[in-house]
């Protein structure tokens, strides 16, 4: 299926299904993802695009009847492997979800939560992690002064940030991003888009939207997902101008969707 | 920014799927110790009746005996009590707690529907132990100066129901039980016919009221039917309250051992008798036979509000169909 | 003959003018309750009742060891009765997806917070007054604690269930063991709800009156000896209101203002902390 491809993929993916009970949401899906690059999905409602994405961390693993087979090589290592240990694997494929969702503890405190997870930091290394994650989410400035406060305090665009800047203070090595500006303003939309530009140095990026034209904006490459199916993956550019398939060509046309 | 390196050792991890582990049973052993609390209460109940199960049988329960010279008891008096004074309760409190229900949801001004909430839950909050300071000294002596010669006179003597209205006007007995009772059992029955009321779909409401409704005629004709199932478990949740109340009723209903036919004449319910003999009763055939009336209690009101949780499952479980 | 829908227009006004009625019926008795309650309460009101000892009969004194036997049961059972009913609310909020524990302790809890309350009383004094062999604070407690248990199961589990589960995919996103997501995440975004849940708990068994009566029973004088039976404001208050003496019942009068107004107000309180703090949210 993938017909572009990829010289040297952080993840692949291999005859991918799911299942929800007894719907089946992923099809068989191949794809390799491209390492310190963003690759979008793109696709109506319903297409499996979320679910694909929280395959990356075995998110589904939270509720019961849901399942995923097939393999997924994280680095060499297939995640859904019954041994791989899920925590292990969360620290190090960190995630943000469409809404804001601050923990009920000071910003300060939010940040610092993962990091003790599996770091011990002396307070001052912790002040300097804390501060860089926030410098990273383009976060710094506004709340360095109110560290102390509830994440609650903020405002929304601001909260997606603080999540920002607490999945990346962990220090993962792909961040998955399930339509992180859905819920927000343009402005804290393009605060994010940015973001997200200056992250991909770093980080291996997944990103799930909605809005075309933000895929567009931010991606390098884009996977177009319909019915479960992954239907065209390519360069962004390349699917958007000249995409191979009438499917795809509909969809980003407008023509359905 | 340089790296840390990260508690990726295999024991950190596993140590943390053991402190899982951990807490997950103990939370589990604790949601076990709530569900063996009711065993162990049944139990015990059992264990401490069984001198007189086996003393008196089944004759228990058609039993109006009580003497503790004899040693002969029986539960038919304070098993009546316990119903009858429940009973009268309900027959008040029902229609009383859908007026208060239907008044805060449909008629009350937005302002005052707080206020009235507040009210009724106050009402819920009040210690028993004060309704039934109350009704002894100051509800009972003026129910017997002004109501109770009232009905005797005029409800008296009329067929059927004349003899439960019969007897000297003493201000305690059954029907004051009954009434303070209701006082009592209003604002959980009111409470939850609230809230089910305020389930009921908004566009439900609102195509009735296009067809020209009056406010009355949605209540009726859409609101209750479609909220009958939740009205009917707080009933029984208003009835298991009834049923078991102490304090209230031990201070009005008067403590007699004897069958009467008049709700005027004082009485006797299961959890009264408990809390005014338990204390003193001699001999184990005694203290068992009031552990057999617990045993008794204990089972009816387990009927009462396992209907009522039955009939409350019912109603949320097609909500969370229909949404 | 008047037509049918001037009919229809009287039975409706009818029948919302007895509904007016019936909240004015509901109003009327609390009003009531109250207005005696502070008319024969505030009589016996005074200094004394806080400084002395409950009297024999026919002299004068105070309620201080009842008082302070009712406010010692009344912790104990909370703090024994909050981490067991804690527990078992998050088990079932947390882990009662499958299985038959779940359901089934929901169920029970459902109706142990409406058992009736004397037979909670009936067991302790069988299962441990019976084999300590006397009336105990202790006793009185572990009644009180049973009835605290329901109540804080339930509103644990209710206030779990309020909390997104985004919240706890974020906190699992990040790599952290369920037990701290649960103890760090969950649990905290619930601490307002759970601790109004104890208020009211504590609200309740401050006026109960029936499972003491087996259990801690009463003492005419102060004791701190959770061993002993143990002097309490709900149980000197049915002894003394059911005497013929009229000091005793002026007392009694004194204590059930003091405990109506204790419990109202901590009913007040945990609501009004419960809305501000879900209205800031």
């Amino acid at each position: 299926m993938s017909q572009t491809v990829i010289a040297n993929p952080k993840i692949v993916l291999k005859d991918l299904n799911f299942h929800y009970g007894s719907y089946h949401a992923l099809k068989s899906v191949n794809l390799s993802i491209p390492e310190k690059k963003v690759t979008a999905f793109i696709g109506p409602s319903g297409c499996g695009k979320s679910t694909l994405l929280r395959t990356f961390n075995r998110m589904y693993e939270l509720y019961p009847k849901q399942k995923a087979t097939g393999e997924i090589i994280l680095d060499g290592e297939n995640i859904l492997d019954a041994k791989q240990d899920m925590n292990k694997l969360r620290a190090k494929v960190g995630m943000v979800f469409q809404k804001p969702t601050p923990f009920p503890m000071s910003i300060y405190d939010n940040i610092a939560f993962g990091v003790k997870l599996y770091e011990n930091l002396n307070r001052h290394e912790m002040a300097d992690r804390i501060e860089w994650a926030l410098r990273k989410a383009a976060l710094w400035e506004e709340a360095k002064n109110k560290l102390k406060q509830s994440g609650n305090s903020l405002s929304g665009g601001q909260q997606q940030r603080l999540c920002i800047a607490r999945a990346i203070a962990v220090k993962p090595e792909v961040v998955l991003l399930d339509e992180p500006a859905s819920a927000l303003d343009p402005i804290s939309t393009a605060h994010i888009e940015e973001l997200i530009h200056e992250l991909k140095m770093d980080y291996t990026i997944i990103i799930v939207t909605h809005n075309m034209q933000q895929a567009a904006r931010v991606s390098d490459y884009t996977a177009y997902m319909y019915l479960g199916e992954l239907i065209e993956f390519g360069n962004t550019d390349a699917i958007f101008t000249t995409p191979k398939k009438k499917a795809t060509e509909d969809y980003i046309t407008g023509k359905f969707g | 920014m340089k790296s840390t390196p990260k508690l990726f050792s295999d024991t950190y991890l596993k140590r943390q799927h053991q402190l899982d582990m951990v807490f997950r049973n103990t939370t589990r052993f604790f949601a076990f110790l709530v569900f063996a609390l009711l065993a162990g209460i049944v139990l015990s109940l059992f264990f401490g009746s069984l001198p007189a199960i086996k003393a008196f049988g089944l004759g228990f329960l058609f039993s109006s005996e009580w003497n503790p010279v004899t040693e002969k008891f029986g539960a038919l008096v304070p098993v009546i009590g316990t119903l009858s004074t429940s009973i009268i309760a309900l027959l008040i409190a029902i229609p009383a707690s859908f007026g208060i229900a239907l008044f805060i949801t449909e008629l009350s001004p937005r302002w005052l529907k707080r206020p009235l909430g507040v009210a009724v839950e106050l009402l819920a909050g009040i210690p028993s132990i004060i309704y039934g300071m109350w009704g002894l000294f100051v509800f009972a002596p003026a129910f017997a100066d002004h109501v109770e010669p009232w009905l005797t006179d005029h409800l008296g003597n009329t067929a059927l129901i004349g003899p439960l209205f019969q007897g000297p006007p003493m201000g305690i007995g059954m029907l004051t039980a009954g009434l303070i009772l209701a006082i009592m059992v209003i604002p959980f029955i009111a409470s939850v016919m609230r809230d089910v009321f305020e389930i009921v779909p908004p566009m439900l409401k609102e195509s009735a009221y296009g067809l020209g409704a009056t406010t009355w005629e949605v209540v009726w004709h859409v609101v209750l039917p479609y909220t009958k199932i939740g009205v009917a478990g707080g009933i029984m949740l208003g009835l298991g309250r009834a049923l078991g109340e102490t304090m209230a009723v031990t201070f009005v209903i008067g403590n007699s051992h004897e069958l009467s036919t008049s709700l005027l004449m004082p009485g006797n319910s299961i959890s009264s008798a408990l809390a005014n003999e338990f204390n003193e009763a001699v001999g184990k055939l005694y203290t068992s036979a009031l552990i057999e009336l617990g045993l008794i209690l204990f089972l009816i009101t387990f009927i009462v509000l396992a209907l009522s949780k039955l009939l409350l499952m019912q109603l949320s479980k097609r909500e969370g169909q229909q949404s | 003959m008047i037509s049918l829908y001037a009919r229809r227009r009287l039975i409706n006004g009818f029948n919302l003018s007895v509904s007016l009625l019936t909240m004015v019926f509901g109003l009327f008795w609390l009003g009531w309750i109250l207005w005696t309650l502070v008319a024969l309460g505030f009589q016996g009101l005074n200094l004394s009742l806080f400084t002395q000892m409950t009297p024999p009969p026919g002299s004068k004194g105070g309620l201080l060891n009842a008082i302070a036997g009712s406010f010692f049961m009344t912790m104990t059972a909370a703090l024994v009765g909050t981490p067991i009913g804690i527990l078992a609310g998050t088990y079932l909020a947390e882990f009662g997806q499958k299985g038959w524990l779940a359901p089934t302790t929901r169920f029970i809890n459902d109706i142990l917070l409406s058992a009736p309350s004397i037979v909670i009383g009936l067991f302790v004094y069988e299962v441990y007054v019976i084999s300590i062999g006397h009336f105990s604070g202790w006793a009185g407690s572990f009644a009180l604690a049973l009835i605290v248990i329901p109540v804080v199961v339930r509103t644990t589990e209710n206030m779990l269930r309020l909390v997104p589960n985004s919240l706890r995919e974020a906190a699992a996103a990040l790599g952290a063991p369920q037990w701290k997501v649960i103890m760090l995440v969950t649990l905290r975004a619930s601490t307002t709800g759970i601790l109004t849940g104890i208020l009211l708990a504590v609200a309740r068994i401050s006026g109960e009156t029936a499972p003491l009566l087996f259990t801690a029973l009463n003492n005419q004088f102060w004791s701190s000896n959770m061993n002993q039976p143990m002097a309490n404001l709900p149980v000197v208050i049915f002894q003394f209101a059911m005497s013929p003496y009229e000091d005793w019942q002026k007392l009694a009068w004194a204590g059930a203002l003091l405990i109506t107004f204790a419990v109202l107000t901590l009913n007040i309180l945990a609501r009004a902390f419960f809305r501000q703090k879900s209205l800031s949210h």
